[in-house]
């Protein structure tokens, strides 16, 4: 486990995220900020279209301009502001400082190269290596990640592997140039429990391994319960709450929070006759309330939740959290 | 308590062409032999992971996929030997839920028309009374009246699966196939599925065939349970025995697989190594001795009987050699539920 000490290796501030649809722009991500200090693994959670993928996104930025846009804030990495670089200061940092893995890493590995390839094209092109070395690197990445047999593997491609194989290729590839900060974008969720096990035990080994800081984003409370130190809780574009993970997971204080963690099927003593709902739906990104965004889900809520949108603050009592309601549960 | 469906050796073979003249140069074994039974007014959950053959052994079922061999019995009328024309005759009588309600919807029908379609197909009712009917199961799933004339793309994931339920309700079946039904949807709008699922099958006394990757979802929905790996049902008995007591190292290690939602609680994980082997060549004996962490040297060699570790009124069934003492003799079916 991390401390959260000393200055943020990331430091993201108001950022604002828009994309341009035919029906008008929408705010895929509304005015967050966060820090993701050294060595921490930081898990942003929520439904789909809450914005969390954009975040991991914008990191790199790697969301398509346009039709999606930055529209204010900043992203402070080992004190350079992201937003601010020029397509090839983003790419000498991609890969090298940061890296991203994706859900489905058959389309994000190229079909036509074999893996070897495509681990010492990055190699070499961060860092001064010869194809020799770079290729002896990229064995040795292979075998960290248990990749079993990796001299032969390394000279085989993509589709000749199993969706596992495939994700640890990826990791191995996202982590070969050793960077300080990897966003892993639902990294299991397109595989089977089994090897979603031996996935995610292998980036928490190599989040040490690597000194460095993960931000997984995932709409599995599960994953995050067990490989986070911290979590980011969004809901429409906006940060809702923000915990260390045993506090969240034992004192919920947003009513969304609560609700999501209520709703996760789970094994069970004894099955349940109704399972526990968050009523109603997720509201549609283009037509917003004015105020609290989960209001009209919500059991909480007051006439002030529907007129004025709450602030993400730092929760009573406990300056590490951070809640955006009025009537927060205890 | 009576069966509804009876399911003997089933198999569904897929053949793999190639060479010049695209003969059969293997086949890829995606149900193996597979029997169960399922009662009236029960859910029989099939749990397994991408492969195993959970989806086909649905479909299969309801000869949407040709068996390659096999019986099926729904109220003791094989279901086999019935010409296309009869089996669309008995098609009122089971009905499948789609994972993707987006893809199983047609996007140029408005929601009336897609939940008509079936009294249509069958004849049912005049017009007016047919209107009435989409009505009423709108409401029963929990849609309003003004959507029906709107088109699928304006729904939410959650709201679509509502229409595809209502849709194979129309023509009141006593047994529906639900591959995935709230695999593709969101936790929070997941559990609201469920619970509609299980209201319907309350009111309804349908039984359902509810296929899952998720053994929470499977445990919520499920009077019996049934784990699939590599085409072969390797454990099969009533949910509560399945889940206080898994016997077959596969169901052991998929359990301890699930990520817990509970910071303070660390699973103890069995970590299986390596993949699920390829179908087209599934390992001689047992099919899961290449990573099961009790492999014996008989489970490359023998394939396990079905044996049963629990007692004639409360069967628990498995494929495993170890647990084998006296084998039960043929793999027929038997209903763990039948007590």
């Amino acid at each position: 486990m991390s401390e959260t000490k000393g200055a943020p290796l990331l430091s993201v501030k108001n950022l604002v995220v828009e994309f341009n649809t035919r029906h008008g722009p929408v705010r895929a991500v509304d005015n967050i900020s966060f820090d993701v200090y050294p060595n921490e693994t930081v898990g942003i959670v929520g439904e789909s279209g809450c914005g969390k993928t954009v975040t991991g996104l914008t990191l790199l930025r790697l969301i398509p301009m346009p039709p999606g846009r930055i529209v204010q804030g900043s992203i402070t990495f080992q004190g350079r502001d992201l937003t601010r670089l020029s397509e090839k200061q983003m790419q000498a940092m991609r890969g090298a400082d940061i890296s991203m893995i994706f859900q489905e890493p058959m389309t994000a590995l190229n079909p036509v190269f074999t893996v070897g390839n495509q681990m010492i094209d990055i190699l070499r092109r961060h860092k001064d290596l010869s194809r020799s070395q770079a290729r002896a690197v990229a064995i040795d990445m292979l075998d960290k990640v248990g990749i079993p047999a990796p001299k032969k593997r390394i000279d085989e491609y993509p589709h000749q592997l199993s969706g596992g194989m495939r994700q640890r290729v990826m990791i191995a590839m996202a982590l070969s140039c050793d960077p300080k900060l990897l966003v892993a974008d639902e990294p299991t969720t397109a595989l089977d429990v089994t090897t979603q096990a031996q996935v995610m035990e292998q980036i928490v080994k190599l989040q040490e391994e690597f000194h460095m800081s993960v931000i997984l984003v995932t709409h599995d409370l599960g994953v995050v319960a067990e490989s986070c130190d911290r979590a980011i809780v969004m809901y429409c574009g906006n940060i809702i709450e923000t915990a260390p993970i045993g506090e969240l997971f034992e004192r919920p204080h947003h009513p969304y929070t609560k609700g999501l963690l209520e709703s996760i099927p789970r094994i069970r003593e004894e099955k349940l006759a109704q399972l526990p709902i968050i009523p109603g739906m997720v509201p549609d990104l283009l037509h917003l309330p004015d105020g609290c965004r989960f209001a009209d889900r919500c059991a909480r809520a007051t006439e002030r939740c529907n007129r004025e949108k709450p602030l993400l603050e730092a929760a009573p009592g406990n300056g590490v959290r951070g809640v955006a309601c009025y009537h927060p549960i205890d | 308590m009576s069966e509804l469906l009876k399911v003997i050796d089933l198999k569904k073979y897929f053949p793999v062409r190639g060479g010049l003249f695209r003969r059969v140069v293997a086949n890829v074994k995606a149900v193996d032999g597979v029997s169960f039974i399922l009662q009236k007014g029960r859910t029989l959950g099939l749990v397994g992971e991408s492969g195993c053959g959970k989806s086909t052994l649905g479909r299969a079922v309801l000869r949407l996929h040709e068996p390659t061999s096999g019986q099926i019995y729904l109220d003791g009328e094989e279901l086999m030997s019935l010409s296309r024309d009869q089996l669309t005759a008995r098609r009122r009588k089971m009905q499948i839920i789609f994972q993707d309600p987006y893809a199983s919807l047609s996007p140029r029908r408005t929601v009336a028309q897609s939940i008509q379609e079936p009294l249509d197909v069958h004849n049912i009712g005049t017009p007016r009374e047919r209107q009435k009917q989409v009505e009423e199961l709108l409401d029963v799933v929990g849609l309003r009246k003004q959507v029906l004339s709107r088109y699928p793309h304006e729904f939410s994931g959650g709201q679509r699966q509502r229409i595809g339920i209502a849709r194979a309700l129309a023509l009141n079946p006593e047994f529906i196939v639900a591959d995935e039904p709230v695999s593709a949807l969101d936790v929070s709008v997941q559990s609201q599925v469920l619970n509609l699922i299980a209201r319907l099958q309350r009111e309804h006394n349908i039984s359902f065939l509810f296929i899952s990757h998720d053994l929470a979802v499977i445990q919520h929905v499920s009077d019996d349970v049934g784990v699939m790996y590599l085409g072969q049902m390797v454990e099969f008995t009533s949910a509560r025995a399945l889940y206080r007591n898994p016997r077959h190292p596969y169901t052991r290690a998929l359990m301890s697989a699930i990520p817990i939602p509970d910071p303070k609680k660390k699973s103890r994980r069995i970590i299986l190594g390596g993949d699920v082997p390829s179908p087209m060549h599934p390992p001689s004996g047992c099919p899961f001795h290449t990573r099961c962490p009790e492999v014996m040297p008989v489970c490359k060699k023998v394939i396990p009987p079905r044996i049963n570790v629990g007692t004639d009124t409360a069967p628990h069934l498995i494929n495993c050699h170890l647990f084998t003492e006296e084998p039960v003799g043929d793999r027929g079916a038997a209903s763990p539920s039948d007590h």
